[in-house]
C-alpha cells in the first residue's frame, strides 16, 4: 500500500507590484499618516546608507555592511511591531532599528567602531548588532519561550539572510520554536547573496519559506521589496504569535543591489545585467509611485522629506563624529558583573601601557592592506 | 545535617534555589521525567512542572541558544549539557554570544545562563564520555568556571553560581558524583565564587587541584607522613584565586599541581605563569605537573593509565622534594 501522508503549499504574497499597482483588495488597511511616515522611514534608511559608504570611502568609517535594496524587508516588518516586541537584528537592519527608537548617531558610531553605539537605551528592546550568522536565532526562540513561561504576550522577531538558513542554528532555532510553540516571527531577507554564493548554491529547496513545513510552523514567501507584503505577512504572523498558535517563517524575497561590504566588490562574481534588473524592483520607487498616485505625497512632500533626512543624516554624522572618545579602558570594564582582581591588574597594565602608545593605523586601513574581502560573513 | 553524595547534594541545591527564585528553569536532554542521565534534576520535573524543568530536543547549540535568549528576557536558565564531549557544538554559542552580550551592550543586556555538565574520566566510559575541555572555556573572557571536589562544596558552590548575574559553566566531575559521601546541611548556603579553598595548610610543599582529582589529592596526602603538605582546592578556575596560590608558593617554595587535561596550555600552565610572574624567586625547586598527556583519552582499558593516580602525585612531590635547593 503506498498513499499520501502529508502535503503543503507555499503561499506567495505581492500586493504592490514593480510598476507601482496595487492590489487594493489585499492592501492591509494602512492610515495616510502612518504611509506617509513609512515613506520616510525608507528614505532615512537609504540616505543613512549611502551617507556610510561615502563615510567609509572617506576613511571616516570602518567596514560597513551596506543594506541598499533591502528597505522594504525592514520598513515593511518593523511598522507592524509593537513597542514590547523583541528584536533579534543580523547586521543589516538600520531601518529596523531606527524605527525601534535607536538614533542613527549611535548606529553611525557602532560602525565607526566605538562600541557605545550599542548600548541600546532602556525600554529599546533591540538587541545589539550580531556578527556570527544565524547563531542569534535560538536566542529569539528562547525569548519566545521565556514569553510564554512568564504570559507576557511579546512577540520575538529575527532578522536573518538567505545564507543563514544554511546554518546549524537555523535549524535548532525553527525546530525549538516548532515544539515549543514558541511566539516568534522569524524573517528571513533572501537577498540571493551569500557574499559570492548565489542562493540556488546555498540550498536546493524551491523556496526558504518552504523550510517551515519542516519543523511544523506557519511559512509564507513574500516580495521583498514590496512593504504592504512585508507589513501584512508580518501583521498576521505577530498576531498568530500572540494568539498561541506559535512561530511563523517570512520569507522576502528581495536583492542585495550594493557589495556584501565595503571590503567586497561584487563585480567579480555577479553580472550587471542582473543588478540591473532588480534596480527596476526598486522597494522605494514603486512605493513613491504609488503614494504620488494616491495623492498621499506630491513632489514638494518629497522634495522636503529628502532634505529633512538628508539634514538628519548630517546631525547624526557630526554628533557621531564629535562624540567623547570613551577611554580604551573600557574594554576591561563590561566583561563581569563586578571586575575580577586578574581583570583589575590587566586594567592598570593597559592604564600604564596607554600612555606610550602612538595611534599608527586605523582599523579599517589594516583591513584593506590584508586584503581582506568577507570579514563579515554573508547573512 | 543528612548525609549525601554529590548527585543529591545538587539536586538539593536546585530544589532549594528554584524555590526561591520563580525564575529558574531547567533546559536540557532527558532532565525531566527521567532527572537526568546522572539523575542531578531527579524529580524536579514532579515538583516544579514541565514547564520548569524543559526536556529538549536533542541540541547542544539549541539549548544554549535557547537559554540565552531566555535569560536576556529575565529568566535564569539552568542548561544542563548532558556529556562534557557533546558541549562543543554549544561552544560557540558560550564563546561567541554569552560571554559577549554584556561587553557587546555597554552593559544593557546580560545573559546570566547557567551551564552545568558532567567532566573527566574514571567512569569507564565511552569515547566523548571521560573528556576535559574546561580549558577552551577558561580561555574565553566574560564566563566563570566551577568545578566542585565534592558534595559540600557542590551544594555551596551551586547555590552561588545560580545568584550570579554573569555567564557561569559548572562542570561536575562524573568520578565523583557518587565515590564521596558526607555531611551536607540541608538549608541553603552560599560558597562565593572566585576564591580557593587551603584545605589542608602545611610548609614544605604546595599541592594545588580541582574537581575529582582533591580526593585522590588528599589520598596522597595521607600516605606522605614526612612532608607537610599545603593543599589547595582551587572551587573556581575562571577566575583564578592568583592571591591564594602565590600566598602559598612564596611560604613553601615548592608546587606541584592537578589537572586531568591534556598538558599543553591547561590551566596548570597558567598557574606556572602566574608563579613565575609573582613569586620566581620564591621557588626551590621547578614547580612538577600532573596532568594529562597530549592524547585522546583512552577508552576503558587503558583510561588509568592517562588519568592522575595518588601514586604519580607522591611521586611528583617527591621528586620536588628532591630537587629542592639545598635538600639532601
Amino acid at each position: 500500500m503506498e498513499k499520501t501522508l502529508a502535503s503543503f503549499d507555499i503561499k506567495y504574497l505581492q500586493i504592490l507590484d514593480e510598476n507601482g499597482v496595487c492590489d487594493e483588495k489585499s492592501k492591509p488597511k494602512i492610515s495616510d499618516d502612518v504611509l506617509k511616515e513609512m515613506y520616510r522611514f525608507l528614505i532615512l534608511t537609504k540616505t543613512f546608507d549611502d551617507k556610510a559608504l561615502k563615510l567609509q570611502r572617506q576613511g571616516r568609517m570602518g567596514t560597513y555592511a551596506p543594506m541598499r535594496g533591502q528597505e522594504a524587508c525592514q520598513i515593511g516588518s518593523a511598522f507592524a511591531l509593537q513597542k514590547n516586541d523583541w528584536v533579534f537584528p543580523a547586521f543589516r537592519e538600520n531601518g529596523v532599528y531606527m524605527i525601534k527608537g535607536v538614533s542613527p548617531e549611535m548606529l553611525y558610531r557602532y560602525w565607526m567602531g566605538d562600541e557605545r553605539g550599542m548600548q541600546i537605551p532602556k525600554g529599546i528592546n533591540i538587541l545589539p548588532v550580531s556578527i556570527t550568522v544565524g547563531a542569534h536565532l535560538p536566542h529569539a526562540t528562547g525569548a519566545g519561550m521565556a514569553f510564554n513561561y512568564l504570559n507576557e504576550k511579546n512577540v520575538a522577531v529575527c532578522y536573518f539572510g538567505d545564507g543563514a538558513t544554511s546554518e546549524g542554528d537555523f535549524h535548532a532555532a525553527l525546530n525549538f520554536a516548532g515544539v515549543f510553540k514558541a511566539p516568534c516571527v522569524f524573517i528571513c531577507q533572501n537577498n540571493q547573496w551569500a557574499i559570492s554564493v548565489p542562493v540556488k548554491e546555498q540550498t536546493a529547496s524551491q523556496t526558504i519559506a518552504q523550510k517551515a513545513i519542516a519543523y511544523g510552523i506557519h511559512g509564507i514567501q513574500v516580495d521583498g521589496n514590496d512593504v504592504f507584503a512585508v507589513y501584512k505577512a508580518t501583521s498576521e504572523a505577530l498576531e498568530r504569535a500572540r494568539s498561541g498558535k506559535g512561530a511563523t517563517l517570512i520569507e522576502c524575497f528581495t536583492y542585495r543591489l550594493a557589495d556584501h561590504t565595503t571590503s567586497d566588490d561584487a563585480k567579480k562574481y555577479r553580472d550587471e545585467n542582473e543588478i540591473a534588473e532588480w534596480v527596476k524592483k526598486d522597494p522605494i520607487t514603486r512605493f513613491e509611485k504609488y503614494l504620488v498616485d494616491k495623492r498621499v505625497i506630491n513632489p514638494v512632500i518629497i522634495g522636503k522629506v529628502k532634505s529633512e533626512a538628508e539634514q538628519q543624516i548630517e546631525k547624526a554624522v557630526k554628533l557621531a563624529e564629535s562624540a567623547k572618545p570613551q577611554p580604551p579602558t573600557d574594554m576591561f570594564d563590561y566583561l563581569y558583573e563586578s571586575i575580577t582582581e586578574e581583570m583589575k591588574e590587566q586594567r592598570e597594565q593597559a592604564s600604564r601601557e596607554n600612555k606610550i602608545i602612538t595611534k599608527t593605523t586605523s582599523g579599517e586601513n589594516s583591513a584593506k592592506n590584508a586584503g581582506v574581502v568577507g570579514e563579515l560573513e554573508e547573512a | 545535617m543528612t548525609i549525601k553524595n554529590m548527585v543529591e547534594a545538587l539536586n538539593d541545591a536546585l530544589r532549594l534555589e528554584m524555590k526561591r527564585d520563580k525564575n529558574i528553569v531547567i533546559i536540557g536532554e532527558d532532565v525531566g521525567e527521567d532527572g537526568g542521565v546522572f539523575r542531578v534534576t531527579d524529580g524536579l520535573a514532579k515538583e516544579y512542572g514541565n514547564k520548569r524543568v524543559i526536556d529538549s530536543p536533542l541540541a547542544e547549540s539549541g539549548i544554549v541558544g535557547t537559554g540565552i535568549g531566555m535569560s536576556l528576557v529575565g529568566l535564569k536558565p539552568v542548561c544542563e549539557i548532558q556529556f562534557e564531549g557533546f558541549i562543543f557544538p554549544a561552544i560557540d554559542q558560550l564563546v561567541s554570544h554569552a560571554s559577549r552580550m554584556r561587553n557587546r551592550s555597554r552593559g544593557r543586556f546580560t545573559t546570566p545562563i547557567l551551564i552545568r555538565c558532567p567532566i573527566g574520566g574514571g567512569i569507564k566510559a565511552l569515547e566523548h564520555h571521560s573528556d576535559s575541555p574546561e580549558t577552551y572555556l577558561v580561555h574565553t573572557p566574560g564566563i566563570k568556571v566551577v568545578i566542585p571536589s565534592g558534595p559540600y562544596e557542590a551544594k555551596g558552590l551551586l547555590i552561588s553560581a545560580l545568584r550570579e548575574k554573569d555567564p557561569v559553566v559548572f562542570f561536575e566531575p562524573k568520578k565523583i558524583y557518587r565515590a564521596i559521601k558526607e555531611e551536607v546541611p540541608g538549608e541553603a548556603y552560599a560558597i562565593p565564587l572566585g576564591k580557593a579553598n587551603v584545605i589542608k595548610e602545611g610548609k614544605d610543599v604546595t599541592l594545588i587541584a580541582y574537581g575529582a582529582w582533591v580526593k585522590t589529592a588528599k589520598e596522597a596526602i595521607e600516605k606522605l607522613k614526612s612532608i607537610d603538605v599545603e593543599l589547595i582546592d582551587l572551587r573556581t578556575i575562571s577566575p583564578l584565586d592568583t592571591e591564594t596560590i602565590i600566598n602559598s608558593v612564596k611560604k613553601t617554595g615548592k608546587c606541584v599541581i592537578v589537572q586531568e587535561a591534556p598538558k599543553t596550555l591547561g590551566l596548570a600552565s597558567e598557574i606556572i605563569a602566574r608563579i613565575n610572574e609573582r613569586a620566581l624567586y620564591s621557588l626551590e625547586a621547578p614547580v612538577e605537573r600532573v596532568c594529562g598527556f597530549d592524547t585522546i583519552v583512552p577508552l576503558r582499558l587503558h583510561e588509568d593509565y592517562y588519568l592522575p593516580s595518588a601514586e604519580k602525585i607522591i611521586s611528583a612531590i617527591e621528586r620536588v622534594m628532591k630537587n629542592a635547593r639545598g635538600a639532601s
